[in-house]
């Protein structure tokens, strides 16, 4: 394709020359920093390289090492369950929000502002924020209690069963908003006159909302989508304000896994095994994805 | 101008009888931020600035856990600072062997470090190739069990003097509301104390041949099969603690919420800075009141190679003032833990540090794990027993199994 056009326009390659030349740090950047530092990442992750990086190459032992710790394995798991549920609630919740916000309320701005707040604060003041309330000593907990209730019990946060969920609260509450804001701005920008054809033909309006708005909305899902899930990710911080992995190693993510093996434990090998895993993981769920949304369009 | 720079040159060299003019600034990171700890730290500081040059304080928050990984990057990345923390042991071996600090020997040599340091394993920790990397500054010793007299006064029974009768009594501590044992959140808080059951229950030769000798064969002995069954205890124990830090931990003992806690020495400068006194408001028991030994780890300094001269020259000097006698009273007493020299007058000493001079000058004292095992090798610990103290169901069968793993493939 290129040879062709080379041929029809001999100079092709000059075209927008000052946008090719204006491009090309950024593309440096790209090139040098992300895909470079992927290669170097993957690559000593078949060394047993410690506190710095040395080439003695040790085969798959850091990966077999890796999913034979108990530790990673509950970071997995945690992982696929928060994301599991953050997805599905910060996409409800934020529709839900949305659409209501929608139904010409009064004092929309003021709601509107209150539930973006949230997003405004960084996840270590959320997690804190949020392991004050789910303390047991001065939480809902004891608030509940004081009011009579002397055996309600919550603390999600001091239970390893389901200390995950506290998490998903947080990261709920700080998040819902953007979502919200987001599938607002999709359903104004519906066209009125489709509501009013959808009245004129009697549908109800849960239905319209599912099966014609919803479905014109689907560029506004996809950004959503991508939003949430690079922040499920590398879901980080929010954990080491609120638990710090703890109680025990019930509430590990793999980001955090990847630091302290690579810092506090001085093994870089280990932690490069662990980032070229979660690597791996997103490239599983991106790649179809992509194939799908991009491929598709091609073809047709 | 010119006669107020003459003015300092002569102030300086009245102060520095090594004959150094200049003064410099020292940026020096640590991780001492608790209450007492910061008191003592504040000590070293004023101990520097009286040498004419100017201490820069660069204290982070967050435990050596969360410290050490910053210090490890500013240093590999370019950015050294004066001269900062780390435990005696091998969190700096590969900077060292990477050629990124500096060597001490000269200022060792001449001070005679290998004279007055005592036990000499300090400075072996710091001792490289022949080299001096480090400047130890105190002895910490984990293996202390500290109590609250006042919680076992409101359930009605006696302080106890071991660990057995610790475990005897905490069922009325129960009763009377008070959590038996402290431990808070942070992974390094169990597995501390579990080396800690692992002195006093297995004794000196366990602990020898499982750290020092990683011998696997003697984790999965009957031995360790004690010290497990004990780990269980301490964690049936310590259900319902609640808090993260250590220091919040220790604070319920002082506020006689909790009835005691496995802690190293450093515990102690809470109690002081809260104005307790030993043996009539707390009470402490060295190795659990079962085997009388310490562990002598402790902090140590260490000085990335710098290229400006003057900052240089003030390395030397604060590894000289840190060893000085008057700074190793006077940091140690506000710090709780030992001087790491011999020689130096400790009358102001309260009971406990009196115990564990006592110790210290019987040589009852193990090297610490710190300088035994990597980085890696502790990390995995961590994870094993913050793991099996919050996880109620973990047979302490199958947490030797995982131990034993570990040893076997520590380096």
């Amino acid at each position: 394709m290129t040879g062709q056009a080379n041929a029809g326009r001999p100079n092709q390659l000059l075209r927008n020359l000052h946008a090719k030349i204006a491009s090309i740090p950024m593309i440096l950047t790209a090139v040098v920093i992300f895909l470079g530092g992927t290669l170097w990442t993957v690559f000593y992750s078949f060394t047993n390289s410690k506190l710095l990086p040395r080439l003695s190459f040790v085969g798959l032992d850091q990966y077999e090492r890796l999913w034979a710790a108990p530790r990673w394995l509950v970071s997995i798991q945690n992982l696929a369950i928060y994301g599991v549920f953050s997805l599905i609630f910060s996409l409800v919740i934020g529709f839900l929000l949305a659409a209501l916000m929608d139904q010409k309320i009064r004092f929309e701005n003021t709601f509107r502002t209150i539930f973006l707040y949230p997003f405004a604060l960084s996840f270590i003041v959320t997690g804190l924020v949020w392991q004050w309330i789910l303390n047991p000593e001065f939480g809902i907990q004891s608030v509940v209690r004081s009011l009579g209730w002397s055996t309600f019990t919550f603390d999600p946060l001091y239970n390893p069963n389901i200390v995950i969920y506290g998490i998903l609260i947080a990261a709920l509450w700080q998040g819902t908003g953007l979502v919200m804001c987001l599938m607002l701005a999709g359903l104004r920008g519906i066209d009125e006159d489709i509501w009013k054809a959808a009245r004129v033909d009697g549908i109800p309006m849960w239905k319209t909302y599912l099966f014609i708005i919803i479905p014109m909305m689907r560029a506004v899902f996809i950004t959503t989508l991508v939003i949430i899930a690079s922040g499920i990710v590398r879901v980080y911080d929010l954990v080491v304000a609120q638990t710090s992995g703890g109680p025990g190693i019930s509430s590990e993510v793999p980001a955090k896994y990847v630091y302290d093996y690579m810092f506090q434990a001085q093994n870089l090998g280990q932690g490069f095994a662990a980032s070229t895993m979660m690597l791996i993981t997103v490239a599983i769920i991106i790649v179809p994805w992509a194939y799908l949304e991009f491929g598709g369009r091609k073809r047709g | 101008m010119k006669l107020r720079l003459l003015a300092a040159a002569l102030a300086a060299t009245v102060v520095l009888p090594l004959g150094i003019a200049n003064a410099a600034d020292l940026e020096v990171t640590h991780w001492w931020t608790s209450g007492g700890e910061a008191a003592a730290v504040a000590e070293l500081a004023k101990a520097f600035d009286a040498t004419g040059n100017h201490w820069v304080d660069g204290a982070i928050a967050g435990s050596g856990g969360t410290a050490r990984p910053i210090m490890v990057s500013r240093i590999t990345g370019g950015d050294p600072m004066g001269a900062t923390q780390f435990n005696h042991g091998r969190q700096a071996e590969e900077l060292v062997q990477a050629g990124l600090m500096r060597d001490l020997t000269d200022v060792a040599t001449k001070e005679n470090w290998k004279g007055i340091i005592k036990p000499a394993s300090l400075l072996d920790s710091c001792t490289i190739d022949g080299k001096i990397y480090c400047a130890p500054v105190n002895i910490h010793s984990w293996q202390w069990l500290w109590l609250s007299n006042a919680a076992f006064k409101t359930a009605g029974v006696d302080v106890p003097k071991n660990w057995d009768e610790f475990v005897a009594a905490a069922p009325a501590l129960e009763k009377a509301g008070i959590v038996p044992l402290a431990v808070g959140g942070q992974p390094w808080q169990a597995n501390g104390a579990f080396g800690v059951l692992m002195i006093a229950i297995g004794g000196k030769d366990v602990y020898q041949k499982v750290f020092s000798d990683k011998d696997a064969e003697a984790a999965a002995g009957p031995e360790m099969v004690k010290v497990f069954k004990a780990a269980d205890d301490a964690r049936r124990l310590s259900k319902g603690t609640n808090v993260q830090d250590w220091n919040q931990a220790t604070n319920l003992v002082i506020t006689g919420k909790a009835g005691g806690q496995i802690m190293g020495d450093w515990a102690q400068g809470e109690f002081q800075l809260a104005g307790q006194k030993a043996g009539t408001d707390y009470t402490c028991l060295p190795g659990l009141g079962v085997n009388e030994i310490i562990s002598t780890g402790g902090d140590a300094f260490y000085f990335p190679l710098l290229k400006d001269e003057e900052k240089s020259k003030a390395q030397e000097v604060l590894a000289s003032t840190l060893l000085n006698p008057a700074t190793q009273v006077a940091f140690n007493l506000k710090k709780g833990s030992l001087p790491v020299r011999g020689d130096v007058d400790l009358a102001a000493a309260n009971d406990c540090m009196k115990k564990g001079l006592d110790i210290l000058a019987k040589g009852n004292v193990i090297v610490s794990t710190d300088q035994l095992l990597s980085a890696d090798s502790q990390k995995q610990m961590e994870d094993l027993f913050s793991e099996f103290f919050a996880t109620p169901t973990m047979t302490p069968e199958d947490a030797q199994k995982r131990f034993v793993d570990i040893i076997a493939a520590a380096d």
